[in-house]
């Protein structure tokens, strides 16, 4: 499940400016441990964002974003009190959705 | 030279020098490796193969469900060529925001804007990194073409925006310096 993102979606005119501070560690599979051995890979592969029953925003990831990862994009089409969903599926199929109503 | 050991792990051929870097009952018997390595190379022919035969266009293995295979690209080069890219033209028309000097490698902020018209994608790469790149952004009509994130950078390199409109590809880069010790350099 994992833990909660923090989003924030603000109208500016007609754009909506999003900010989306998720909370994941971002494992890259190339670090080494305390105990010497190299850390699994764990890390979001895909980020899906959807307001009004429309994809506004598709991404895909690999292991070279940071940890906590943060993603900040912008689109037209909606108004404030309209919800926006942003959906993130990581590489071991765990996957989170948190919703926001628009500002 | 003497080759490391290579292991299955997550979908990617992993280097290791560590035996107990293997955790106990997880250890996977070669011939699995094997069978999962060509059923891999199994699909890249057929792949070829249909790209051969015209039924898939360069355009459409871009896609977010295929790019994937992108991701497994060590070099810049190999990268652009999963993901259709064939020498991108420089372009001015895409603004990378990216510090000339980074203090901490493990969080680079970076923003890219693209002022070129019917953007379709973004993709970022960092020349330096195990595995080039970092993200690919579906931008769909109504977005904005622009996307901002934070990436892990392992030193010194070359960031790269890679920018998709229609059947043409456009790239920014900028150099960023990765100092050690966070002491600003």
């Amino acid at each position: 499940m994992g833990n909660p993102m923090r989003i924030r979606a603000r109208m500016s005119g007609d754009v909506v400016n999003v900010k989306v501070l998720m909370n994941h560690v971002m494992e890259t599979g190339q670090r080494k441990g305390a105990d010497g051995a190299l850390v699994p890979a764990h890390f979001i592969t895909k980020v899906t964002a959807q307001c009004n029953g429309k994809t506004v925003l598709e991404a895909d990831w690999g292991p070279s974003i940071s940890k906590n990862p943060l993603l900040g994009f912008r689109f037209k089409g909606a108004a404030a009190g309209d919800t926006l969903s942003i959906t993130w599926v990581d590489s071991e199929q765990d996957s989170r959705t948190d919703e926001v109503v628009i500002g | 030279m003497t080759r490391k050991p290579m292991r299955w792990r997550n979908g990617f051929w992993t280097e290791h020098n560590n035996r107990r870097a293997l955790p106990v009952g997880k250890e996977i018997d070669i011939m699995q490796h094997r069978r999962e390595f060509l059923r891999h190379v199994g699909e890249g022919g057929v792949f070829v193969a249909l790209l051969s035969a015209g039924l898939l266009t360069i355009p459409q293995t871009w896609a977010a469900e295929n790019s994937r295979a992108a991701f497994d690209a060590k070099t810049v080069e190999d990268a652009f060529r999963a993901l259709g890219a064939t020498a991108p033209a420089l372009s001015d028309a895409i603004e990378l925001t990216a510090p000339t000097i980074a203090e901490n490698g493990a969080v680079v902020p970076i923003k890219v804007a693209s002022a070129i018209p019917g953007t379709q994608s973004i993709a970022l790469l960092v020349e330096e990194n195990p595995y080039a790149l970092a993200m690919v952004t579906t931008i769909p009509e109504g977005t904005e073409a622009y996307v901002s994130s934070r990436v892990k950078m392992q030193k010194t390199s070359r960031v790269i925006a890679l920018v998709r409109a229609g059947d043409e590809f456009f790239m920014a880069t900028r150099d960023v310096k990765v100092t050690l010790g966070g002491c600003g350099g």
